[in-house]
């Protein structure tokens, strides 16, 4: 057997043109924002950098998803907790760099605190000012919290219907707690007022540009971990306790093992993208932990196709478009047509839309290369 | 030949018992494989069979009694996972096989070697050799359908397949439950040959309900009732002993 090289045996022609898409996006989106004319039809306006940087970044919630749902069976209704996590370290960076141009003008304290009438700063919001520190905090938090949960729950052999609803209590407990002043982190408001990043002002059209291209990169780093994991050995023995769980204990795999690391590395992943989302929208607050966040997410990887990476990633993008353009359009019905899009795609497109591709372009295949087969029999009749 | 002691077994249960809820499902159950040996085991419905192999592959842990592999294992102690290591195989019931591998996939996930995460992540890919695959499929017969789905295989052909994934793995003990459980003649006389093939060079421990298929492996039997051992012995001494007659068509 001939060794083809390890980056080229995981890119298949899907992966191909979704980095493609996206080294795209990375240069063009800058590039029409900069320097065509307002006037023109294919220039970005800079406040469709950010939302676009937003999709991207649900994009990667997406993809981290897929990688334990899609592949080994883990449906997680609370992924959505990983990502507010991830934003709130982000977060807590960004109100540090507020410094004293608060409302109240303290030094140290951000307004919420001085609000509270708090005299210093709790000891876990002690060295979010540095960058470096916060970044870490941004993988360090979610993926924590992912491996002992995830080390309760695979040790204990909780699956199916039961692991999903602990891990949506998992949010809905987590999004309680952050709703409370005392817990420290802003309560309802959540964090907000973000005025500067590594020295640039959020706001400004640099700034924005250069959060979108990092988000950019976040997905295809994210999606080259993702497609490394799934390809190699290990990627097999997920999709093999996907199907057949106590058939890969009885080979000796060490199951709850295999889990706790796709569900660690995933939950990082969410991490990243809460993180890149939060300086994009402006502000992170306890909603984020709402279960009905972390049930749309399962509803993109499902209408993009689980199982796929590509899909969910594009199934963020393709759902949170109708989302923007429907609440613009008629607010009220948004609900229901995200109900009606999860039935809709669970009867008629279980693959979801990228499964269905792939599935269609096999079909046509086969009879392409049944056909001379076909005509060869006629002519010797 | 002498009576099992436990240094010259490769299985070894005493005085086994486990309960479900005050049902008995295992009750002072003693049993001896030699190393090498084929045994087959028949009982009916609800006689323990199942269970009984749930507690040797560490699926079930028994109430009381002893449990050894190889004479000096006490395999009470330990989890699937770990037995699975140590060279037990054990083959399910119902055909279970990863379907939306490749059969040449199934076998390579099965093949003794490094079972952790990481050595998985980031092991060499392909340095498991093809020729073990190769020799593994010729003898459960499916050299030609290597690299189709196991979802597309038929239900006979799926048995053969998690019975190569059993000495993929390399074991010094196979159990096997049922396995011509939806067989046809064929297939079934296919397997008791390849059964007795495997039985050379490992120990096999057999579960079954088809006599005939017993008769065709010419094993010693034998016969569990309500959880313990009811008579054992070549399949003709069994099946003219009373109380056997009794428990299987008496009621």
């Amino acid at each position: 057997m001939t060794r083809r090289p390890i980056l080229l045996a995981m890119l298949d022609g899907k992966g191909a043109i979704f980095l493609g898409v996206l080294a795209a996006l990375a240069v063009l989106v800058p590039l029409s924002n900069l320097f065509l004319p307002e006037t023109s039809p294919l220039h970005v306006p800079t406040y469709a950098v950010s939302l676009l940087g937003k999709y991207l970044s649900y994009a990667l919630l997406a993809l981290a998803l897929d990688l334990v749902w899609g592949y080994c069976g883990i449906l997680s209704l609370g992924h959505g907790a990983f990502f507010a996590l991830g934003g709130y370290a982000m977060g807590m960076y960004l109100m540090r760099q507020i410094g004293p141009r608060g409302v109240y003008g303290h030094p140290v304290l951000p307004d919420f605190m001085v609000f509270l009438n708090w005299q210093e700063l709790p000891w876990y919001w002690s060295g979010f000012d540095i960058f470096p520190f916060a970044a870490l905090m941004v993988l360090a938090v979610p993926g924590l919290l992912a491996f002992v949960f995830g080390w309760l729950a695979f040790r204990s052999r909780v699956t199916g219907v039961y692991l999903s609803i602990i891990t949506q209590a998992m949010t809905f407990a987590l999004m309680l707690a952050f709703f409370r002043n005392d817990m420290g982190l802003g309560g309802n408001n959540g964090l907000t007022d973000f005025k500067d990043i590594l020295g640039f002002s959020v706001q400004a059209q640099g700034t924005r540009l250069a959060l979108f291209v990092a988000t950019v990169i976040a997905l295809a780093l994210g999606y080259g971990v993702a497609r490394y994991m799934v390809t190699s050995t290990y990627g097999k023995v997920l999709v093999a306790i996907r199907d057949a769980e106590s058939r890969t204990r009885f080979l000796g795999y060490r199951v709850e093992h295999y889990k706790l690391v796709a569900f660690t590395v995933s939950a990082m992943m969410a991490g990243v993208a809460g993180a890149l989302y939060v300086p994009q929208v402006g502000i992170i607050n306890p909603s984020e932990f709402s279960p009905a966040n972390s049930i749309e997410a399962v509803v993109w990887v499902a209408v993009g196709g689980r199982g796929t990476l590509v899909g969910a990633a594009l199934g963020a993008v393709v759902v949170n478009m109708a989302k923007s353009w429907l609440t613009g359009a008629l607010p009220e019905l948004w609900l229901f047509a995200l109900g009606a899009l999860f039935i809709v795609v669970t009867l008629y497109l279980p693959k979801g839309i990228v499964g269905t591709l792939a599935e269609w372009r096999e079909k046509r295949q086969a009879t392409a290369t049944a056909k001379p087969a076909g005509i060869a029999a006629e002519a010797a009749e | 030949m002498t009576s099992p002691t436990l240094t010259n077994t490769v299985l070894y249960l005493d005085g086994v018992s486990v309960t479900f809820d005050g049902f008995r499902a295992i009750n002072n159950l003693s049993l001896a494989i030699a190393p090498g040996e084929m045994r087959a085991i028949i009982g009916p419905n609800g006689a323990g069979k199942t269970t009984m192999m749930d507690i040797i592959t560490g699926k079930t842990r028994p109430d009381e009694g002893e449990v050894f592999f190889g004479g000096m294992i006490d395999l009470t102690m330990l989890d699937e996972a770990e037995i699975a290591t140590l060279g037990i195989g054990r083959k399910f019931q119902k055909p279970t096989v990863f379907e939306s591998h490749t059969v040449a996939d199934n076998i390579r996930l099965a093949l003794a070697g490094a079972r952790s995460p990481f050595s998985a992540l980031f092991g060499a890919r392909n340095r498991i050799a093809g020729e073990r695959i190769d020799a593994i499929l010729s003898t459960v017969r499916l050299t030609e359908h290597r690299g189709r789905l196991a979802a597309d295989l038929s239900h006979g052909q799926k048995q053969w397949l998690e019975i190569g994934m059993l000495l993929a793995q390399d074991p010094k003990l196979l159990l096997v439950d049922e396995p011509v459980a939806g067989m046809t003649d064929a297939e079934t006389a296919e397997t008791a040959h390849l059964l007795k093939e495997i039985a050379r060079e490992h120990s096999v421990v057999v579960v079954e309900h088809d006599m005939a298929f017993v008769r065709d492996l010419g094993c010693k039997v034998t016969v569990l009732h309500e959880g313990s051992v009811l008579a054992e012995g070549s399949i003709d001494a069994v099946s003219a002993n009373e109380r056997v007659i009794e428990v299987y068509l008496g009621r």
